[in-house]
């Protein structure tokens, strides 16, 4: 466990990933918050626009998605 | 995996290990493992619901007919919202695709289940068959014309070609996110359910974390379908890129 730089720094990185995850909540509460905000103001067209909402959801939470893929490369691909 | 669980009686990562259903050894090509029998189970379960439950074509269905037909609305309407009347050719692929991922899902939420989704292998089978189905179709619909899916005909000239380097890489993106987005999905989603469980031991925090794992079970239950449901609906969307590529 001692004097490993290496592993150190690797974990280190790994928690460092999880800022990503805060990136993805911004972005997937951006998506649905104004969806809500549209739909309250216009209720009658917001039913037909729930696929547009889950594929807005889809690709922001797709670059948090990248920060795991980037942790699990660190513990287990490194 | 960590050789010290942390004072845990098990690790939150143990679930998701592929192991021999008979016997121990190791994991070749062709050992009988309980993904497969997982693999099975999901099969069984898509045929029950959509073979059995239809069997009677009642004209008012009772509750397994009213579910089969209300998972083919919701597949069948979907293509044809988001892909177009041409798109519907290619509905039963995507509905077997549904089908298999929301039944593997569901299916893993049992207890002591194997959840086949929580795999990348598996994920990204599914999301690279997809990648190259709708690749093929764009190249076999529209020949040449497909590549107009790059080249931005609506933007000004001077950023087009920035605009052609960024959409293909988003373009060759996609099967990585596809299927990732749902293995991360359903990896997070149980090992948070598995850690709230470890708690449990500790009798100070038992009433939370039981408290917690039924509310993560029940977020758990919508996650599954909704990931089942996202995955379907990209599927949709690359099919619609690949039927009309301009833009």
């Amino acid at each position: 466990m001692e004097g490993n730089i290496g592993e150190l720094g690797q974990y280190i990185g790994v928690g460092l990933t999880a800022i990503g995850m805060g990136g993805a909540a911004i972005g997937v509460g951006n998506v649905a918050g104004n969806f809500l905000a549209g739909a309250l103001r216009n209720p009658s067209a917001a039913a037909g626009q729930t696929a547009t909402l889950f594929i807005g959801m889809a690709f922001a939470e797709a670059l948090g998605i990248f920060s795991f893929l980037v942790a699990l490369l660190l513990m287990f691909a490194v | 995996m960590a050789t010290e669980a942390g004072g845990l009686e098990f690790h939150p990562m143990d679930q998701f290990i592929v192991k021999p259903l008979f016997g121990g050894g190791d994991v070749s090509f062709y050992t009988v493992t309980n993904v497969t029998l997982w693999l099975f189970l999901i099969i069984v379960a898509t045929a029950a619901l959509l073979v059995l439950g239809t069997r009677g074509r009642a004209m008012v269905p009772n509750r397994s007919q009213s579910v089969a037909e209300l998972a083919y609305g919701l597949v069948h309407k979907m293509v044809e919202d988001i892909a177009g009347k041409d798109g519907l050719k290619y509905f039963p692929y995507i509905m077997t695709l549904f089908m298999f991922i929301v039944f593997a899902n569901l299916l893993g939420l049992l207890p002591k289940a194997f959840t086949v989704t929580s795999h990348i292998a598996v994920t990204g089978v599914l999301a690279f068959s997809v990648f190259f189905t709708v690749t093929a179709i764009g190249f076999i619909k529209n020949g040449a014309h497909f590549l107009d899916l790059f080249w931005v005909r609506s933007a000004p000239l001077a950023i087009r070609p920035v605009l052609a380097v960024i959409e293909v890489i988003s373009y060759f993106v996609r099967p990585v996110s596809h299927s990732i987005r749902l293995a991360g999905n359903m990896i997070a989603g149980h090992a948070v359910i598995k850690v709230f469980a470890g708690f449990a031991a500790i009798a100070a925090v038992a009433p939370i974390s039981i408290v917690a794992v039924v509310g993560m079970y029940a977020f758990e239950l919508l996650v599954a379908f909704i990931q089942a449901y996202v995955f379907t609906i990209l599927t949709c969307v690359y099919l619609k890129d690949a039927l009309h590529p301009s833009h």
